[in-house]
């Protein structure tokens, strides 16, 4: 078989096969029960509980996570806005790059914050290390805020009637110390023996062999962020261009680590969940629908790119290596189609190519992704977006068997729907309305784009939906550091985040509180593969229905007209 | 049960829809349904169009496309109002029977004094008292105080076979609009005119008092989300088309809007809530919610009385059982003439096992000396000249037999224990005071009574027996009859203490009862439903009324319940897959002109975007007259398993709903492409 197709299938089944033990791991983490890792992190552990005054044992109720979810995720993003807006003057800072403007401050705080990473500005110039360092901290936070989310949704389906939901704290200090930590430090580690810098020295000054000219080079305490950035699925590059750089992401080994790296935690997530509430079929069943959509968008990805642009091959130019525009030799066609859906179902958004250059449908397919956004998904808030989806799909299917709907034993009503309607719409309209502000106001966003016409449509509807998705990889053919990008974007990300995870753990809760009623003859069981054809056919329907119309003008016109 | 099966649009009732058809398009009453709401607004703003296109603006396209545009959105709001007004229509047209019954007959009123007058039924209010005699109707709703009589009940339930009704106890409750056969009765009337629970459910299918139920508000917040999404969807387009350099149409951008909020389910949602309570009135079944019926597609335990539902009434003979040394024949014959004058179904029973004519006996001879059953002696007989011919329970038998000094036959003794252990009574027989044989009674269960507690089970719902006989004999039954628990020697408070623990477990219960003590359960269960023969407080405490006395009614309670669902669901379903054809249809009219390489789009091949617009919301229109058969009717139920079930309505409504539009919208734009 074709090595380039092989190294993909073996890096992802690495993934999944990773995914099942680690997923048990995780469960474990969240009962509280042993791990073999207790040695090594209860001191620890005890520590940040006694620094912080959280006493690990105290219940919440849904109500009470979200506002402590939320009162912490304010605490950073004031620190967050005050380093950045000073970076200048702080510690190491050995390149002297300058404070940000208050607007790239906010779209970058927030960026960060919400796990989103969208970065209007460039690693080597806009940021200090001790600034890189800040990133770092919130990309581990933030990852470990949609976790604990996720913990909130696991303990409520684990009692039979129930409002104590654990403690957020808790769930947040190990979803950080005790999974992304240990995950990361490995990543880290295969990094810098495979050539990643990890110092806090500044530019390096290299002689060319051509005259000998001299070249700054810039480095940094990269290893480590980039660790970070995948198992976070935080996706924020600590060099401008992303893992498409050759310090960043130096080999085919590095591509694969990275690769799985981004996909081990919210593939683990999903069968956490399983072992976490005894329901282990559910698990595959959650799965098997995410690998289903995944498959469905990756494929036509790989084949797309290994064939190569007919424009390019009708200019008498060689394409038989795919279509390389945009794209690293060391990765090739193929490979970097795969990164391009993997960083997309998940909220990652690292790139190791430039989405702009990757073939319409590609990029149909990559905007499909983000729009869905529930195909594995992000730490935690995946598995959250697709809660939603199993929500609406319980109550349509539970009509049609002639049974009001129930998922798990808990009733579905008018109230959740309410919810999970509010939640399902956001989406759309939060990238629809963007997106249509964008084009409408083109004083602010003609002369910022790359491209006329569907191309360039579609460089603002990725931006936009790459934020909504919190996924902050970009078309790249944007000039987004300015203030109508920088402030839309932040308010889009802003909204984007919170309410999905405010909306499945409010669901969540007042689910748990409800009656249980044990499963009987007539109850419709929701981890059957009947049951997960029903999620899909809501997933398309819903993300297909709402985004046709505007994917139309974008990568659909595009591609009828260029073959 | 009457038969009414009557074709679904009689002249009529279709005359009387039509009318309301256009009553209904007052915005007020649309209101309260957000998508056909959404789609008046549409009508409005298009009949603007096509009065300034006659003006003369020429920027929304030629006048004939906007008008036809006009008219098949009014048409739609219209097939809309009419699904809802048919549904109306039948539900009245079945509760007028019912009524025409009860209009206007004269009624003897007794006052204080004991002196009657007669008045007009509708002038009789609550708490006075009139009389019937035989050939009255009775003029209203109410309880037998005084007196017992025969009563022809077929005007409400079809049953030709009359009833006896009397007061005190169980069965003292008369319906308004029977007749009275025999006897004289005084009754007390118990509701006020206009509030009988027919009345309250005509006024539920008038929709006066008509509730949304939670699932149907439930249904109705996805479908407003829905509706919502595609206002993003045609809101936002604007600003998109316009940076491609593609004006579009009001027309265009309404057609599209209208075809793509799920109109199909939003147009027949209310219909089919109406259909679900008139398909329960034409089982008899007065429902006093809508919300009861739904309740009852959910029910997972069902309560069910033995005598009368899972067996027939009494016991009957089975089986002689002769002792030792007694010739059969001598035996039966003892047993016949035991049982000649036992005017008992047991007593009759006997006679017919035996199979012999009672003509063949001179009963009316000196001879014959009849004792009667007495509870001192607990056994009953006759005297033959000096025969002493006795039948009775085991031990007055034994008692009766060993006092003349003779002894009980060990054979007899094992028999009756067996007889009892297989949930039999024994009937011990003789003669001069020896014991000649045992008679085996059993209770006779139900024909086809096993296949329809299969049927529940495969529904999901579990069964549960109530009776008063030992837990041997409750045991016995309940796994001849494949009833899946029981409680044997039930009080009334038995059976809320049985409802309450279901219910504390997150199940919902349901139960048929008649009696006053079975008021208070009957309040607690979930779908509680009293008999129309039953007691007032019975018919107050429960949320159904069953007008055949039928007490496996439920079963068909259930399946209504389950219907409504089941038709809401595929519908939405069916509504919501069709948006991907019209998607197909209208996307590549809308660019087509402007951006011609989006052809490739056009995957239906349909002549031109005007017509393949007009094509995408004529089917739009027209599936939902198409479709309100189906909304009366319902979807049929099949209980083979929700999975199941799931995967068959998702293969019909699911993938149907995907291909038939694709099917619709090429035939009509092949007729429209006429014209445009």
């Amino acid at each position: 078989m074709n090595t380039e197709i092989l190294g993909i299938i073996t890096t992802f089944l690495i993934a999944v096969a990773l995914a099942i033990p680690f997923g048990k791991y995780i469960s474990k983490v969240y009962e509280g029960s042993k791990t073999w890792l207790d040695p090594l992190f209860n001191p620890i552990e005890r520590i940040i509980f006694k620094i912080g005054g959280i006493n690990p044992l105290k219940e919440m109720t849904w109500k009470q996570h979200l506002s402590a979810l939320l009162t912490i995720n304010l605490v950073w993003f004031l620190i967050s806005m005050a380093l950045l807006m000073t970076q200048q003057w702080l510690p190491l800072n050995p390149d002297g790059n300058p404070n940000m403007s208050p607007d790239l401050a906010f779209n970058t705080s927030i960026s960060f914050l919400v796990n989103c990473d969208l970065q209007h500005y460039s690693g080597e110039t806009g940021v200090s290390y001790f600034s890189q360092i800040w990133l770092m901290f919130l990309q581990f936070v933030s990852a470990g805020t949609g976790m604990a989310a996720a913990a909130i949704l696991f303990k409520a389906f684990r009692e039979k009637s129930t409002d104590q939901l654990g403690n957020f704290y808790n769930f947040l200090v190990k979803s950080c110390l005790r999974i992304l930590l240990p995950v990361s430090f490995i990543l880290a580690l295969i990094l810098v023996f495979n050539g990643t810098p990890m110092t806090f020295e500044g530019k390096d000054t290299m002689t060319t062999l051509q005259d000998g000219h001299t070249v700054d080079v810039s480095r940094g305490p990269a290893a480590a962020f980039i660790a970070i950035k995948h198992v976070g699925t935080n996706g924020g590059g600590f060099f401008g261009s992303n893992s498409a750089h050759p310090f960043e992401n130096p080999n085919y080994l590095t591509f694969m680590v990275q690769m799985i790296g981004q996909l081990i935690i919210p593939l683990s997530m999903i069968f956490a969940f399983g072992y976490f509430i005894r329901r282990k079929k559910l698990s595959w069943m959650i799965f098997g629908v995410m690998t289903i959509g995944f498959l469905l968008l990756v494929t036509p990805n790989i084949l797309l790119e290994q064939n190569g642009n007919p424009a390019i091959t009708s200019m008498g130019v060689d394409n038989s290596l795919g279509a390389m525009e945009g794209k690293e030799v060391r990765f090739g066609a193929a490979s970097s189609g795969f990164w391009s859906i993997v960083t997309t179902v998940i909220s990652t958004g690292s790139v190791n190519a430039m989405h702009d250059s990757t073939m319409p449908l590609s990029g149909m397919n990559q905007l499909l992704a983000m729009m869905v956004n529930a195909f594995y998904g992000g730490c935690g808030v995946g598995l959250l977006n697709f809660f939603i989806f199993i929500i609406l799909a319980v109550f349509i299917s539970g009509l049609m068997v002639g049974r009001t709907p129930e998922f798990l034993g808990k009733k579905i009503e008018a109230r959740e729907m309410k919810i999970a309607m509010i939640i399902a719409l956001l989406h759309p309209f939060l990238i629809l309305t963007a997106t249509a502000l964008a084009t409408a106001f083109s004083q602010f966003t003609a002369s910022t784009l790359n491209n006329p016409g569907f191309h360039g449509f579609s460089e603002m509807l990725y931006e936009y939906t790459s934020s909504a998705a919190n996924n902050g990889s970009g078309f790249e053919g944007l000039g987004d550091n300015t203030p109508w990008w920088n402030i839309s974007t932040g308010i889009v990300l802003l909204l984007s985040r919170f309410l999905p995870i405010i909306g499945p753990v409010a669901i969540a809760g007042l689910l748990a509180s409800k009656k249980y009623i044990p499963e009987g003859a007539g109850t419709l069981k929701t981890d059957t593969s009947t049951f997960g054809l029903m999620v899909f056919a809501v997933i398309a329907i819903i993300a297909a229905l709402a985004f046709f119309p505007a994917l139309t003008l974008g990568p659909i016109a595009e591609h009828f007209s260029l073959y | 049960m009457k038969s009414n099966n009557p074709s679904l649009f009689q002249k009529a009732l279709l005359k009387d829809a039509l009318k309301h058809s256009f009553i209904k398009l007052n915005p007020k009453d649309l209101f309260r349904n957000p998508v056909m709401f959404t789609v008046w607004i549409g009508t409005v703003i298009m009949l603007f169009v096509c009065l300034s296109t006659l003006f003369g603006n020429t920027s929304q396209g030629n006048l004939g496309y906007n008008i036809v545009v006009f008219v098949v959105l009014f048409l739609t709001l219209l097939f809309a109002n009419f699904a809802e007004a048919i549904a109306e229509a039948r539900g009245k047209a079945q509760a007028d029977n019912l009524r025409k019954t009860r209009e206007e007959t004269p009624a003897k009123l007794l006052d204080d004094r004991g002196e009657w007058s007669i008045v007009q039924s509708s002038s009789l209010n609550k708490g006075q008292v009139f009389f019937c005699e035989a050939g009255d109707i009775i003029p209203a709703d109410g309880e037998i105080i005084e007196g017992l009589a025969t009563i022809d009940e077929s005007a409400i339930t079809g049953e030709s076979a009359p009833v006896i009704r009397e007061s005190g106890g169980d069965k003292s409750s008369v319906t308004g609009g029977t007749k009275v056969l025999s006897d004289r009765i005084k009754v007390i009337v118990t509701t006020q005119p206009g509030e009988s629970f027919l009345d309250k459910m005509i006024a539920l299918v008038e929709g006066a008092s008509r509730q949304k139920t939670p699932n149907e508000i439930a249904l109705t917040i996805l479908l407003a989300g829905f509706t919502l999404v595609f206002i993003i969807v045609c809101v936002t387009l604007k600003p998109f088309a316009d940076y491609a350099n593609t004006p579009i149409t009001i027309a265009a951008f309404i057609s599209l809007f209208v075809c793509l909020i799920p109109t199909t389910i939003g147009g027949l949602l209310s219909a089919i809530g109406i259909a679900g309570m008139d398909r329960a009135l034409r089982a008899n079944v007065i429902t006093k919610s809508g919300k009861a019926v739904e309740t009852a597609g959910d029910i997972d335990v069902l309560l069910l009385d033995k005598t009368g539902t899972i067996t027939i009434g009494n016991r009957k003979a089975t089986s002689f059982y002769p002792a030792l040394n007694v010739n059969e024949n001598q035996f039966k014959n003892a047993a016949i003439l035991s049982s000649i004058s036992d005017e008992t179904p047991e007593g009759k029973s006997i006679i017919e096992l035996a199979n012999v004519r009672l003509s063949d006996y001179d009963i009316s001879s000196s001879q014959f000396r009849f004792i009667k059953f007495t509870a001192e002696t607990r056994c009953s007989g006759v005297d033959v000249g000096d025969t002493r011919i006795r039948k009775g329970a085991s031990d007055s038998i034994r008692n009766l037999v060993e006092k003349a000094g003779n002894t009980f036959p060990s054979e007899i003794d094992e028999k009756v224990k067996f007889i009892s252990n297989k949930g039999g009574t024994p009937l011990v027989v003789s003669v001069d005071e020896k014991v000649v044989g045992v008679i085996e009674l059993q209770d006779i269960i139900k024909p086809a009574i096993r296949e329809r507690f299969e049927r529940l089970r495969k529904m999901g719902i579990k069964t549960v027996m109530v009776t008063g006989d030992n837990p041997l004999t409750a045991k016995y039954i309940a796994e001849a009859a494949g009833v899946d628990d029981f409680i044997a020697e039930a009080k009334p408070e038995d059976k809320m203490n049985y409802i309450k623990k279901e219910q504390a477990e997150g199940r919902l219960v349901a139960m048929m009862g008649d009696g006053t003590n079975d008021a208070p359960a009957l309040a607690q269960a979930d779908v509680g439903v009293a008999m129309n023969s039953g007691t007032e407080a019975a018919k107050e405490a429960g949320n159904m009324v069953d007008l055949d006395n039928d007490p496996t009614k439920l079963i068909e309670v259930v399946e209504i319940g389950k219907q409504l669902l089941m038709t809401r669901g595929t519908l939405t379903t069916f509504s919501i897959a069709n948006d991907v054809a019209k998607y197909f249809a209208i996307i590549p009219a809308l660019f087509i002109a402007s951006i011609p390489a989006l052809q490739g789009l056009n995957v239906m091949k349909l002549h031109s975007p005007e017509s393949a617009i007009l094509s995408a919301v004529i089917f739009n229109a027209i599936i939902i007259p198409i479709l309100i058969p189906l909304a009366l009717k319902g979807v049929s139920y099949k209980p083979i398993g929700a999975s199941a079930l799931l995967r068959r309505n998702l293969f019909i409504y699911g993938l149907g709903g995907i291909i038939v539009p694709f099917i619709g919208i090429k035939l009509i734009d092949m007729l429209v492409s006429l014209f445009f």
